[in-house]
């Protein structure tokens, strides 16, 4: 008997608690920017396309949601001719994100994709790619990957010593 | 057998090997990047070392690199000692400080040797702070990309250019730290077989140039085992497939045929599946326009007599369902009625029991070899690297006394130096085997053949002598003729290259004059396409013969299958041919003069989109397998469609259409000399653990996505009803059968390097055998050996020169030519002179010179070849635009007013 007004008390006493309930959408809920959400294609400092089409985000996908193709620029850069997501099959379970050599795809505290319609939930590389470099500022792969690909020529890269003069005698 | 204990278990192994080799037999994963099974050891990268031990009691040892060290009886050895792992770990270490952070953008990743050592070994972290080496690239022409800052200075690439292939434009430059692997400068890569430089170097240095345009990686390929189409050797292949084209060919192990390596036309021939041109509606051409297809086919079908032209570059399935839909009587080889005659030939050789016919594994334990009309680095290249070895096989004899083993590759040069084993060379103009061989002859045609007659008579003097030779000549083939008695496994290489029955015949007679008793001589012949063989082996007429019988009109319809006979006779003669017909319907892959005639076109599958058996020159049947299923629903094998036109004519019921297991058996049945070709591989109904084998890796990616942008709902997988192979990476997992091996991959071992753990030895034959079946051709040719006919000698003639095809790896072949990267490497028409006919002509090099054929006028540049004998001039075989001539053949030369 005392349990049951106890009980009956404190249900009383919550209807003067802060609501836990927010009126979405009028007002939208705060996210950390580690949340999982919406894939997107980030940019270098300079730019350019970060995705070098390395196929690991698609090899590490547990769903196989992601297909792209890797093609190259006249400077050997390489980039993506398409870059597919299929969100209707994604987990937004970040594998990809942490496959990423180069910091390109990156998942946003942004989960706001509801579609009527299940084909437009597939995203196209124009759809993903946004313009900026999302959560990792400064990181160019090109700069301090090996090879030439019109960022910076060989040995100009970070901790890079100059091409070797191969007809040099000197010991 | 002797055994040792390799961390305190024992182990029974074969002796004279190596320990890495034992280790990597016993299925130990020991890393290893300087070491090749084909190219033995030299220690250079310090990679697999091991712990060995003086006795069971000795707990200290000492480090060793196991790929140097032979095995002993009583060995005492440990793989997972901690210091012999630290020093592992520790070299890896050394390597990857230079090695730069590229493995995104290399093409190599994913099926990286050096990617897996690392893994194997534990490194996982960059101690070393400081800066990395770097080097410019050099461009090395349509076949390879060079990324030199990937090194890891191993030294398998010259290895392989220069000691094992014969290139000469691939060397290390440079001292210490800086070596440079590469070119004395930029230039395309000149040896044949350059291509499998991306196979052999352990990391991303040299990789595969075509990929690069369409670049996929190895697990996310649909890959199945296929032979290749490009000659007559029958090399196997691995083709893969991504997005509906064909990405990449690789080396598929063979012990018997191919072993690690094939040339650059098999490599990179492959564009052709995927060119703009090919061949993708059914269509009819006829007056009723706007008309069903289906129906205008029945009604075409259903009318009159039918003639079928084969192909010997279709497979024997597509010739066999075409015999069968229009009638062995009507039924034609479709080539020209010399090289069908040469065929026979051959077969009624190679059949006769006289003689022996080596696989071309074999082929490189010859001790002595002669080549009688062949050039075989560009009719057969797989052969003429083959050939380089064989000359390596006397001195590696002669040295058996000197304690070194086989596989101490550094020692065994240095011992032999230049020692050679004799390669004689008979062809009318230098060729790239020339350079090893310890004699050679330029002669026409006719002179090689009687200088084999001399040699055959030389050898058993019951064989008749050539009149009138000259006493050199004669010498020499007394001289040659000595060496092939003495020989333990003498070989001769022949073939339809100069299109002259008489070298062939040569090449018998000197066989048959070897036989001793059980003992036989090896005969290699060179054939002109990928079936060759088992298109001979069907016995029908020649292309010519049924020009002959469509002269009466009695047909309505020709069937031309796979075959464009403007490249098998002349423009006039094959234009006329057509005329005899109201209809002429054409299966093939790509658009071309024949299917330009044709009324009916039916779009062909190629080798990627459909399953067959192709005979070999050595009469081993293989089976190639579809690769992937052509986006293209019209794009069909040829004997599915045939088989299917089979109801119009034959009245077959749906029902009882063919599969390919099928049609096989039927063939057997029709034709019991193909006996054999059923098993050649495990029929469609064949399963492990009730599973399929999947043609792609486990790791595929994008299964869900590739098609998402058609349609968001994934469809079915498409069903292979022809095959136990299946088009999803689902199926059993472990070792598929040796026939069905679609790609290579083992645990901890993505690279191509992980073939040792499917074969029985590391280095040997692949498990359960090496597969393809050799057909003995049961109830052909019994009789045998037609009357030696000895020609006479070369004259020139006063009007016309003779003419010789000289074949080009890269532009001879048919298909491969239109790939663009092998497009690039084919020359450009040429007529290749002596320089006394030269001279007479008034001509100097690159001069403009008419050539008369037949009706033909071409406009060629003179290249001088001094060694071409008057009179004779050389003509580039085959070139697209040079076709339809035919061989033997004589022009009028003219130099045109300037």
């Amino acid at each position: 008997m005392i349990s049951l007004l106890r009980s009956i008390g404190l249900i009383f006493l919550h209807m003067f608690r802060k609501r836990e309930t927010i009126q979405y959408p009028e007002e939208k809920v705060v996210l950390h920017p580690r949340w999982r959400g919406r894939i997107v294609l980030t940019r270098d400092p300079d730019g350019g396309e970060r995705c070098v089409g390395c196929y690991l985000c698609a090899a590490a996908c547990p769903v196989d949601c992601i297909s792209l193709q890797a093609t190259e620029d006249e400077n050997g850069r390489r980039y993506p001719a398409f870059f597919r997501i299929n969100f209707s099959r994604c987990i937004f379970c970040g594998y990809c994100e942490e496959a990423c050599p180069t910091y390109a795809i990156q998942l946003t505290p942004d989960f706001e994709m509801g579609e009527y319609n299940r084909q437009n939930l597939v995203y196209e590389k124009e759809d993903l790619l946004i313009d900026s470099q999302g959560k990792y500022p400064g990181y160019n792969y090109y700069k301090v990957a090996g090879l030439a690909a019109g960022v910076k020529g060989k040995g100009e890269g970070a901790n890079e010593e100059p091409p070797v003069d191969i007809r040099s005698l000197i010991p | 057998m002797v055994r040792i204990y390799i961390d305190q278990k024992p182990y029974d192994v074969k002796p004279g090997k190596n320990l890495l080799e034992t280790c990597l037999t016993l299925g130990l994963d020991l890393p290893y990047f300087c070491w090749h099974p084909a190219m033995g050891s030299v220690g250079a990268c310090r990679q697999c070392a091991v712990k060995v031990f003086k006795d069971e009691n000795d707990r200290t040892g000492r480090l060793v690199m196991a790929c140097m060290e032979g095995v002993r009886d009583n060995m005492y050895l440990s793989v997972n000692d901690p210091t012999a792992h630290d020093f592992r770990s520790q070299n890896i270490e050394w390597l990857m400080s230079n090695h730069p952070h590229d493995c995104a953008v290399c093409d190599e990743g994913g099926s990286c040797h050096l990617q897996d050592m690392t893994v194997m070994t534990g490194h996982a972290y960059r101690r070393y702070r400081y800066p990395k080496r770097t080097y410019q690239n050099q461009y090395l022409g349509p076949f390879l990309h060079h990324e030199m800052n990937r090194c890891i200075q191993c030294y398998r690439c010259v290895r392989f250019y220069k000691d094992y292939a014969g290139g000469k434009d691939l060397d290390v430059f440079a001292a210490h730290n800086h070596v440079y692997f590469g070119r004395e400068k930029d230039g395309v890569l000149e040896n044949e077989f350059s291509g499998n430089l991306a196979e052999v170097c352990p990391t991303g240095v040299f990789t595969d140039k075509t990929l690069r345009e369409h670049y996929t990686r190895k697990w996310d390929m649909t890959m199945a085992p296929s032979i290749c189409q490009h000659c007559s050797l029958g090399c196997n292949i691995i083709a893969g497939e991504r997005y509906g084209a064909l990405r990449q060919i690789t080396n598929r192990f063979n012990g018997a045929v191919n072993g690690y390596f094939i040339c650059d036309r098999g490599r990179y021939g492959y564009e052709f599946v995927n060119d703009p041109d090919r061949v993708k509606q059914p269509a009819v051409r006829a007056e009723n326009d706007g008309g069903n297809l289906f129906e205008s086919i029945s009604s075409i079908l259903a009318e009159g007599k039918m003639i079928g032209i084969g192909s010997p570059r279709a497979s024997l399935e597509a010739n066999f369902a075409l015999r069968r839909l229009v009638g062995e009587e009507h039924f034609y080889q479709g080539i020209p009625e010399n090289e069908a005659r040469l065929m026979s030939k051959i077969l009624s050789i190679q059949l006769s029991g006289h003689v022996y016919t080596p696989p071309l594994k074999e082929t490189e334990y010859a001790d002595v070899v002669l080549v009688l009309g062949e050039d075989p680095t560009n009719s057969a290249p797989r052969l003429a690297l083959a050939l380089r070895q064989a000359v390596r096989t006397k001195p590696l004899e002669d040295m058996a006394g000197s304690n070194i083993p086989l596989w101490h590759d550094a020692a065994v040069r240095e011992l032999i130096q230049d020692d050679k084993g004799a390669l004689f060379m008979a062809y009318p103009v230098h060729t790239k085997l020339d350079e090893l061989a310890y004699g050679t002859l330029h002669a026409a045609p006719e002179d090689i053949a009687r200088f084999g007659f001399a040699i055959a008579h030389y050898i058993d003097s019951n064989a008749p002598v050539p009149e009138s030779m000259d006493a050199q000549a004669l010498e020499s083939a007394k001289h040659i003729a000595d060496l092939l008695q003495k020989a333990e496994r003498p070989l001769i290489v022949s073939g339809t290259t100069l299109f002259n029955e008489d070298i062939i015949q040569a090449a018998y007679q000197i066989g048959r004059a070897l036989e001793k008793g059980e003992k036989k001589a090896g005969l290699s012949f060179v054939m002109p396409e990928c079936n060759s063989a088992g298109l001979a082996m069907m016995q029908a007429p020649s292309l010519h013969a049924a020009m002959k019988a469509a002269e009466g009109g009695t047909f309505a319809t020709a069937v031309i299958l796979e075959n464009d006979l403007y490249r098998r006779a002349a423009r006039a003669e094959v234009d006329n041919f057509f005329r005899a017909f109201k209809n002429i319907i054409v299966l093939d892959h790509l658009q071309n003069d024949t299917t330009s005639k044709a009324t009916v076109l039916i779009p062909a599958a190629t080798f990627a989109e459909g399953e067959g058996t192709l005979v070999n020159n050595e009469l081993r049947a293989q089976r190639f397998f579809q690769v992937f299923m052509p986006k293209n629903e019209h794009i069909r094998e040829s004997w599915r469609w045939l088989d299917e036109f089979g109801q119009f004519r034959l009245g077959t019921m749906p029902g009882d259409l063919r599969e390919l297991d099928n049609l096989v058996e039927e063939l057997v049945g029709a034709m019991p000399q193909f006996k054999g070709v059923e098993s050649a591989a495990p029929s469609a109904d064949f399963r492990i653990n009730g599973q399929r084998i999947p043609r792609e890796p486990h790791r595929f990616s994008g299964r869900t996505a590739i098609l998402a942008n058609v349609a968001v709902s994934e469809p079915k997988p498409p069903q292979d009803t022809d095959s136990p192979l299946s088009f999803t990476m689902e199926g059993y997992r472990g070792m598929p059968p040796a026939p069905l091996t679609p790609f290579y991959w083992s645990p901890g071992w993505n690279s191509g390097q992980s073939v040792h753990k499917y074969q029985s030895e590391a280095g040997g034959p692949l498990r359960g055998g090496d597969p393809g079946v050799r057909l003995a051709g049961e109830g052909l040719f019994s009789v045998n050996g037609a009357p030696s006919h000895i020609p006479a000698a070369f004259k020139r003639q006063e009007q016309a020169m003779a003419l010789v095809p000289l074949a080009h790896i890269f532009g001879s072949d048919e298909l491969s030519v239109h790939s663009p990267s092998v497009e690039g490497r084919s020359p450009r028409p040429y007529i290749a002179l002596g320089s006394r006919d030269a001279e007479r002509l008034q001509a100097v090099e690159g001069d403009i010179l008419q050539m008369r054929i037949a009706g033909q006028v071409f406009d060629l540049p003179l290249i001088l070849k001094n060694e071409l004998p008057e009179g004779l001039a050389g003509l580039p075989y085959n070139l697209p635009s040079m076709s339809g001539i035919a061989w033997p053949a004589q022009g009028v030369l003219t130099k045109t007013g300037l």
